[in-house]
């Protein structure tokens, strides 16, 4: 046989189109349920992991010496507002957008969390909580990391003005 | 010894198949989607899973050159689904592209990667363990293993293809993530189970950095923290007859990845054979993306029926 470039581009184009279409039609049935799912439109999920308030146990498992890490950004509005950009891509998804619980995560917005040091914040997302589903972040970089927490910890002053604003 | 090749005629492009593809991208932009934080390595291992519930499908193509015959360009399909946060399960399908020659399916994997540790350590394991059913014209280079030299992809693929392996083949992967920097080995063992075969050896180790430690505040396709940096080197190390180098190829190949917040990631890596027995250019791309809530939706979908 010659080569012949169109026949080799024939032939790419037809294995990949062959194996996009397995992939098509995985995702076509499932990608309906996706979007009906989100953690926006399914509130009845929220209550599964709300309701589990045990996870939060895991904060008191940081040792002292993590605990008692301050975080470098602390006073930094930029780093409030690049943590939410991080939240939002990476934990929103189990978290619920505004961090309020979500079908596999807890809410983040409760006393526990948000009277926790930002150190055991710092730990428990460096560490996960892997036999709970929770995996671990450190493949984030620590500057990162440290963002999300002054995010986590932004959210009670947010809601501490939202209750003046209500009053 | 030369095979009188038989004429291939192109694969038929059927209307299904155009319009799953389409099917495909336009559910790629309607459904959930998650953002990783994923590695520039194609070859090497890091101790990351893929979150629960989530499916990332990847697409990896990679060019070789070949002395002594065509070069080739072998592509394979990944998917890639966190059944739990510690356990990974991914099932593969590849193909190859001979120029001169043909194309053809190549062959399925089926792996799994097991994170032993809770929490993160000095050093943190995870178990690979991996079945293969692929012939011998299996050319995508995911891993390089035992006496595989250049020379062995020399061949007809309708010589090639003519040998059927099934593999088992295990991989302890090392990785530690310090200061941005993430480091880590994969020592790996694999065995045909077709009758006769010694166990076979071999490594990959990588590192990587983002460009950035620090996110900027803003939404940013072009963030320097949205691209990582790395370099990996791969190759045999021969099999339990004769352990070592001798007749072993290896490459170093420089990789890029970039992670957009729309939740695709691409990668990028030339790879250059560093002895005689390797092929001369391996140059590697791909595209992945994920899918959050994925095996909810299954669920759901399932539970309807």
């Amino acid at each position: 046989m010659r080569f012949s470039l169109r026949n080799c581009f024939q032939h790419l184009v037809a294995a990949t189109l062959l194996t996009a279409s397995s992939v098509g039609l995985l995702i076509l049935p499932t990608s309906a349920a996706l979007a009906k799912n989100s953690p926006k439109q399914q509130p009845d999920g929220l209550a599964q992991a709300k309701d589990d308030r045990s996870v939060y146990a895991e904060i008191a498992k940081a040792p002292e010496n993590a605990r008692s890490k301050r975080n470098p950004f602390e006073n930094d509005a930029d780093a409030v507002t690049a943590g939410r950009k991080l939240f939002e891509q990476h934990c929103a998804e189990c978290h619920g957008n505004m961090a309020e619980g979500g079908k596999k995560g807890p809410s983040l917005r409760e006393e526990e969390v948000q009277r926790a040091s930002p150190g055991a914040l710092f730990w428990v997302l460096t560490n996960g909580v892997v036999r709970r589903g929770m995996p671990v972040w450190s493949k984030l970089p620590e500057p990162q990391r440290w963002q999300i927490v002054s995010f986590l910890k932004s959210l009670r002053e947010t809601e501490h003005v939202s209750s003046l604003n209500s009053q | 010894m030369q095979i009188p090749q038989t004429e291939r005629k192109p694969l038929p492009l059927p209307g299904a198949s155009v319009l799953s593809a389409l099917v495909l991208l336009i559910s790629t932009f309607f459904s959930s989607y998650s953002c990783a934080q994923e590695s520039p390595y194609i070859v090497t291992y890091d101790h990351y899973l893929e979150e629960p519930g989530n499916l990332d499908v990847e697409y990896f193509s990679t060019f070789g050159t070949q002395r002594a015959s065509g070069d080739f360009h072998a592509f394979w399909m990944e998917f890639e689904y966190g059944a739990k946060a510690w356990w990974t399960t991914e099932f593969y399908v590849d193909a190859q592209t001979t120029f001169h020659d043909s194309t053809l399916f190549t062959g399925f994997r089926w792996e799994n990667r097991f994170r032993v540790l809770q929490r993160e350590h000095f050093i943190n394991p995870v178990i690979y363990v991996e079945y293969e059913q692929k012939n011998g014209a299996d050319k995508i280079l995911k891993e390089v293993e035992g006496h595989d030299v250049a020379s062995d992809y020399a061949d007809l693929n309708s010589l090639l293809s003519q040998e059927h392996d099934h593999e088992l083949e295990f991989k302890l992967l090392l990785s530690k993530t310090f200061k941005g920097w993430n480091v880590a080995v994969n020592p790996l063992a694999g065995k045909n189970l077709s009758a006769g075969h010694p166990w076979e050896f071999g490594y990959a180790m990588g590192a990587s950095h983002p460009l950035a430690l620090r996110a900027s505040p803003n939404r940013c396709n072009f963030c320097r923290e949205n691209f990582i940096a790395g370099v990996e080197m791969y190759g045999g190390l021969g099999d339990a007859e004769s352990f070592g180098l001798n007749v072993t190829s290896h490459y170093l190949a420089p990789a890029l990845a970039w992670n957009l917040p729309s939740g695709w990631t691409l990668r990028l890596s030339p790879g250059f054979g560093l002895n005689d027995n390797s092929h001369g250019l391996v140059l590697r791309w791909g595209v992945s993306r994920e899918f959050a809530g994925f095996g909810e939706a299954v669920r759901q979908f399932l539970g309807r029926l």
